[in-house]
């Protein structure tokens, strides 16, 4: 079977749900949220990329690499404020961390 | 079946079967690992793609960087492994992602045929035509893009730095700004007499 841009697509979709599946599923600790969130950005970017390739026009590149800069900040500064957290609490389990809700 | 189909659906196989381990795995040391496979799959898409200075970035950017980064955390913080309430969250979860898969399933078959891909136009290489638009179109968002992680990098520096008192540090404006006369004493003990520590 040749492989057309829907597969890549599908590809792209499946990685997503299964990132979306792994945020509302998850039921021990953010670091397992944000590398779903991490999951979710690789689909948005496998869909990018393949448009870019099949449209012949490099531009959807150009916004992966810039998906991909803001991917490495918010993994930064994700993993930094779950590191504050940690030392204060002892804890990231999500169950604990509820304070913020009103 | 070509070899360039075969790759990709030996590629996407093993990135759709890693990513379903990230999200269940039962340590989070494993869901780093399939976390680093899915990234591998995915760059090797991109080369099979042609973007082959995205692949590259995949592979020095995330495997190299954010999933070593995770990695660190990981190990660094104590996290306890408790029971799971799998059964209870499970419908919802589903729900959530049968939702999400419906929609795109439904834009995936509304669509028209997909084209051949083309090479890109000039024929130029990849990395070229890459650096050709960043440094003229898109000049202005690839500076906010080091402005961003100019920021994210202060910002996660000035998170996770811990204050301690007690410890002894270098305080470089006082290195630059202090003088001759207030780092040199220069003392004539008499014979016998000594010098005191505080002088005088």
């Amino acid at each position: 079977m040749t492989v057309t841009l829907a597969h890549y697509l599908m590809l792209g979709g499946a990685v997503f749900t299964v990132g979306i599946i792994g945020i509302v599923l998850n039921r021990r600790n953010v670091i397992m949220i944000l590398m779903a969130i991490e999951l979710l950005l690789l689909a948005v970017n496998l869909n990018f990329v393949a448009f870019s390739a099949y449209l012949g026009d490099p531009a959807g590149q150009v916004f992966t690499l810039f998906v991909l800069t803001v991917a490495a900040a918010e993994a930064a500064v994700g993993l930094a404020i779950l590191v504050v957290f940690f030392r204060l609490r002892g804890t990231i389990a999500v169950e604990d961390i509820q304070d913020l809700k009103g | 079946m070509t070899a360039p189909d075969l790759f990709f659906w030996l590629c996407a196989a093993v990135l759709m079967m890693s990513s379903v381990f990230v999200v269940s795995a039962r340590s989070l040391v494993h869901a780093v690992f399939f976390l680093i496979l899915a990234f591998l799959n995915a760059a090797g898409l991109f080369i099979l793609l042609g973007a082959e200075f995205l692949g590259m970035m995949m592979l020095i950017v995330y495997v190299g960087a954010v999933a070593v980064l995770f990695l660190f955390v990981v190990m660094t913080l104590d996290t306890g492994q408790p029971g799971g309430t799998l059964r209870a969250r499970l419908p919802a979860a589903l729900a959530a992602g049968a939702i999400l898969l419906l929609e795109l399933a439904f834009v995936a078959f509304a669509g028209g045929p997909a084209e051949v891909p083309e090479p890109l136009p000039g024929g130029v290489s990849n990395t070229r035509a890459l650096g050709r638009l960043i440094y003229t179109d898109y000049a202005a968002l690839f500076e906010l893009a080091g402005a961003i992680l100019l920021v994210a990098m202060i910002g996660a520096i000035v998170l996770a730095h811990r204050y301690r008192p007690g410890v002894r540090r270098q305080d470089p404006v006082r290195q630059f700004v202090r003088q001759q006369g207030e780092s040199i004493r220069l003392e004539d003990p008499a014979v016998g007499a000594g010098v005191s520590e505080q002088g005088r």
